[in-house]
């Protein structure tokens, strides 16, 4: 029997042969923690008596959360984490550099068939580019800290062969709802979810993030897609590093392959307060919003902006809406900035925000009121998520998102087309 | 050994650790009985005061879905929660459980056969938890025994404490 490429990376790590449902200990090629679990981390480092951290170089963290910091607590939290990386020498991506994942492969920290964790559940994001990458809890990784290792369980790998032909101004984050409407908040409960078919092989980098980031929201441990030619390309020129392809063996022993047709789909929304209430568009068209976010690590880069300004070009932000531009790092941000699309977003009458988290995780900027409704493209729309228990978040595309903006109520970007 | 008892709270499905603690009070401390005072504040703002030393939690599928918080199973256990029992649980809070000392016990029969307010005994070595207000016993999945270990010891701080290096090397 073959192996899929999560069973091949874990075999490495661990030294073994390794097949689902085998419990392993692996070694782990890089680990990263936020200004939300780090804290925790490094306290329990400390209990454990640590001194020292197994290797200072593979140790990433990142002040992204509630950045900058917005009460006396939270600031706290960052200098013990400033103080812990001075300390033991790690890398910290302090205030305004970005978003933890969208830094993890800016910053080359992730290689195809890497081992990475990550004290945030949206760690499973680098399977874009063929890591296996996962989610852990602090206490974990004071553990990883300390030894550098850690036990997994070998998930069972469903395969998604996404076919068809993607219609105009329908995006991955369009696909990645529609799959979760179809599988479940817990439809992929443990398993690794790779993402396969004509589409995703003609998918660049960042979609195929966009996909791995929402995998979780299935419930699975790990979303990934087999390094190809698209994946080198996006090493040798942004790193100067020549990676290999990789993939799954033809008689690998996936639990399942699901197919999904993308031809004719219609942008999606998922509604509140689930991620996998999902709709299409011409279902939940006219809604009124009082917030829209465009931010995040599921749709906070470049390729993201730009299709956000296409639309948002010479027009202007409804009044009485708020529009929040929150650019994944601070390299997006820049890039952004010489491609003339922060003026577009300013002219609008968008605020554009400092990188990092914005609105996302509801401890700071762009807190939602009671009966408030947000249009986010990020990727939770759970109750209280961004702030009052009595708010409703619908989450979508950038272009859904600009369309929406101009009009005020959520709108169709084909209208615009 | 880990036996635990008290009364049912019962929840439904996909309790997201964003009900459980929201995300605006853990960027703020990581003082757990701090913490404890908002557990389960977006679905029940009540319950820190309602619960009692050893209840139990008992939900539906996918339990403590959404963010890899650890503050979310933390502020429970210190919030006087024993044990949570749930059909199903989402996998960071299922190791994060475990590894803040939480006992937590996966079945379906359990909550189909519990009422909000009976007593429950939930005995992890046995592998059984005890409906004392019904009369009934269910037997459980057992967890792996590394995993039951990390519990016996009251979680992956004390464990390693205890043992100096973690159970599975
Ligand atoms: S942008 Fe949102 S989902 Fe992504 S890491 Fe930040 S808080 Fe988490």
């Amino acid at each position: 029997m073959g192996k899929t490429i999560v069973e091949k990376i874990l075999s490495r790590a661990s030294g073994r042969d390794v097949n689902a449902d085998d419990i392993v200990v692996a070694e782990v090629d890089a680990a990263m923690a936020h200004d939300g679990t780090a804290p925790l981390a490094i306290e329990a480092f400390r209990e454990m008596g640590g001194k020292k951290v197994w290797d200072p170089n593979r140790i990433i963290l990142v002040i992204d959360h509630i950045a900058p910091s917005a009460s006396e607590g939270t600031s706290s939290l960052h200098v013990m984490m400033r103080e812990f990386s001075r300390e033991q020498g790690i890398k910290l991506y302090d205030v305004g550099s970005g978003i933890c994942h969208q830094l993890m492969l800016e910053g080359s920290h992730v290689r195809p068939g890497a081992v990475v964790v990550g004290a945030d559940s949206h760690t499973c994001t680098y399977g874009a580019v063929g890591a296996f990458s996962t989610g852990i809890g602090s206490t974990e990784m004071a553990a990883v800290f300390i030894s550098g290792r850690l036990w997994f369980r070998v998930p069972r790998t469903l395969k998604f062969y996404i076919e068809g032909r993607l219609p105009d101004f329908v995006t991955p984050k369009d696909i990645i709802l529609y799959i979760l409407g179809k599988v479940g908040a817990d439809g992929a409960n443990y398993r690794a979810i790779e993402f396969g078919g004509p589409v995703v092989e003609q998918m660049g980098v960042s979609g195929r993030m966009t996909l791995c980031n929402m995998v979780v929201e299935m419930g699975a441990k790990a979303g990934i897609v087999e390094p190809d030619e698209k994946t080198s390309a996006y090493f040798r020129e942004d790193f100067g590093v020549e990676v290999g392809a990789m993939r799954s063996d033809d008689d690998a022993a996936y639990e399942d392959v699901l197919k999904f047709d993308v031809s004719g789909l219609e942008p999606q929304i998922a509604c509140p307060s689930s991620v996998d209430n999902v709709k299409p568009i011409s279902e939940v068209e006219g809604v009124e919003v009082d917030q829209i976010f465009l931010g995040s690590c599921t749709n906070g880069r470049l390729e993201d902006l730009r299709q956000a300004a296409e639309i948002l070009r010479g027009a202007e932000v409804k009044d009485g809406v708020r529009v929040l531009i929150v650019p994944a790092s601070r390299r997006v941000y820049l890039q952004a900035l010489k491609e003339g699309l922060i003026e577009v977003f300013l002219r609008a009458g968008c605020t554009v925000c400092n990188p990092g988290c914005g609105p996302c995780p509801g401890g700071h900027m762009g807190v939602l009121a009671p009966g408030e409704v947000c249009l986010s493209t990020s990727n939770r729309n759970f109750v209280g998520r961004m702030g009052s228990t009595k708010a409703k978040i619908y989450l979508a595309s950038p272009l859904t998102a600009a369309a929406s903006a101009i009009t005020g109520r959520i709108t169709d970007p084909r209208d615009f087309g | 050994m880990i036996r635990v008892s008290g009364r049912a709270w019962k929840y439904g499905d996909d309790v997201s650790t964003d009900l459980i603690m929201p995300g605006k009070y853990k960027f703020k401390t990581i003082d757990p009985s701090e913490l404890a005072k908002h557990a389960m504040e977006g679905i029940d703002p009540e319950f820190s005061k309602k619960v009692r030393e050893g209840d139990i939690v008992v939900a539906g599928w996918n339990f403590g879905c959404g963010s890899s918080r650890e503050q979310a199973p933390l502020a429970l256990k210190h919030a006087g929660v024993g044990a949570i029992i749930a059909k199903s649980f989402a996998r960071i809070f299922f190791r994060n459980s475990i590894n803040v000392g939480l006992p937590i016990v996966e079945s379906q029969n359990v909550f189909d056969e519990t009422d909000e307010g009976d007593i429950l005994e939930v005995d992890l070595d046995e592998g059984l938890v005890r409906n004392l207000s019904k009369n009934k016993s269910f037997a459980v999945k057992p967890l792996p025994g590394f995993l039951l270990r990390i519990l016996q010891d009251g979680g992956l701080v004390e464990h390693f404490k205890k043992r100096g290096k973690f159970e599975w090397g």
